[in-house]
């Protein structure tokens, strides 16, 4: 059984400083009650590890914009202009990563590899102090591992040994982010019981999930005003 | 409709001729996108929405949104009818390992070579490559849609992009509001022209070297 906490009760271990992935793409999937958590319990310097920025006053964008983040790891941040502003200000280090690259890092860690061989970069800045392997006459960018103190994902439902259910495009890059960290917070929607999810509908097993929280906000890819 | 938006439409049409039945289309963001709206009925073509399912469809109707259910720039859609879902690490695997047959893409730059440069312009815009850069190593035919010149009426086809690439030599076909060209090994065949314009405006607004073809098209 995985412990079912309160929002504060969840992050409370999250420490200035910390590494933290947070599950989402363009807000669809972020965990809008883990982030808000995050936000009113006042941490700061963070190394955030994202899919991108999302906008300005949703989800993780939020994290950004309130100074939240000393580096960000994401592949794309062009729909929130104040993670550009940061990065151009030299506020926040960010290092821009292909999104696929980025799914590989972090599964390697998740799954004890010792990093992904991609063709994706070759010939171009990414591929700058990377070891460059030839495989079978043709050239691939050895990336390492990604891993983090922490993980922030959101589920549709959960049952209390972790197992989760992630509908639709939510589930993105939670899947390989809940494999990856020491610690996974997962927040659903819906808490169930051992036998309330249909093990055919698992999407995470729960054996990756440190720690459940009931969602409060809602899940919305809607941009909020 | 402006004369410029008559020039977009003819660049995704022409583009939405080039799949055959049964393909797996990627479209990107912008100009892109648009393809989406002139595939040929009678084909069965499925996009691949990078975030995470193939069978993308039309934008939501209005009240209609569902919240999990967005394209890879955020906006609420659809999913046609045999579509499917995955997370991140099977879309990606799905577009490096050859398994996307089309990808269609906006362009800054390309060049004789077939590299493409479309992620930033340092110091002004840095938005980061999001999937751009697994999608042009990764898919089978890589498309660069674009307009022919830039707002300034500088050419966009180069002998050498200056800009940053997003991928070295992957570019298969450019198609713009003048021209249809192929990367080939010999370089650059222009294989078709608009039909409101010339060879020579072509050649002439182009910085790299274009080998025309012996049956020239129109479209």
């Amino acid at each position: 059984m995985k412990p079912v906490l309160t929002p504060e009760k969840a992050v409370e271990n999250i420490k200035d400083g910390a590494s933290v992935m947070v599950g989402g793409f363009m807000s669809c999937g972020n965990p809008f009650t883990l982030i808000d958590a995050l936000i009113n319990k006042g941490s700061k310097n963070l190394t955030l590890i994202t899919s991108d920025t999302g906008y300005p006053e949703v989800g993780v964008g939020r994290l950004i914009c309130q100074n939240r983040v000393e580096k960000l790891v994401a592949s794309h941040i062009g729909t929130n202009p104040e993670s550009g502003r940061k990065m151009n200000s030299g506020e926040m280090k960010v290092t821009l990563v292909p999104q696929g690259t980025l799914a590989e890092r972090i599964r390697a860690k998740g799954a004890g590899l010792g990093g992904a061989l991609t063709p994706t970069g070759i010939g171009t800045d990414v591929e700058r102090g990377k070891q460059k392997l030839s495989i079978e006459g043709k050239d691939y960018l050895l990336e390492l591992p990604l891993g983090a103190d922490f993980a922030l994902i959101k589920a549709a439902v959960c049952d209390t040994y972790g197992n989760c259910f992630l509908p639709m495009s939510a589930k993105n890059s939670a899947v390989v982010m809940a494999m990856a960290a020491d610690y996974v917070i997962v927040e659903a929607d819906k808490i169930v019981e051992p036998g309330g999810l249909d093990p055919e509908k698992v999407t995470i097993p729960g054996v990756f999930i440190s720690a459940i929280v009931k969602a409060v906000l809602p899940a919305s890819n809607l941009r909020l005003k | 409709m402006d004369q410029k938006e008559l020039k977009r439409i003819r660049i995704v049409k022409r583009i939405a001729q080039e799949f055959p039945d049964g393909a797996i289309v990627n479209l990107g963001i912008g100009l892109p996108t648009q393809v989406a709206d002139y595939l040929p009925k009678d084909k069965t073509i499925l996009l691949h929405s990078e975030n995470g399912f193939i069978g993308l469809g039309p934008k939501a109707a209005k009240g209609s949104e569902i919240p999990c259910l967005v394209n890879a720039g955020g906006q609420p859609v659809t999913i046609v009818p045999g579509g499917c879902f995955f997370d991140s690490f099977t879309s990606f695997s799905i577009i490096r390992g050859g398994h996307v047959d089309y990808t269609v893409l906006g362009g800054l730059e390309v060049d004789e070579d077939g590299n493409l440069a479309n992620y930033m312009i340092p110091g002004k815009m840095v938005p980061g490559m999001g999937g751009a850069m697994d999608l042009v190593v990764g898919a089978k035919n890589v498309i660069v849609s674009m307009e022919h010149l830039t707002k300034n009426g500088e050419p966009k086809i180069l002998k050498k992009c200056s800009l940053p690439l997003t991928a070295k030599g992957e570019v298969d076909l450019i198609v713009t509001d003048m021209a249809f060209i192929r990367v080939t090994k010999k370089g650059l065949v222009l294989e078709e022209i608009a039909e409101d314009t010339t060879v020579e405006e072509v050649i002439t607004n182009t910085d790299a070297k274009l080998h025309v073809a012996e049956k020239l098209g129109r479209f």
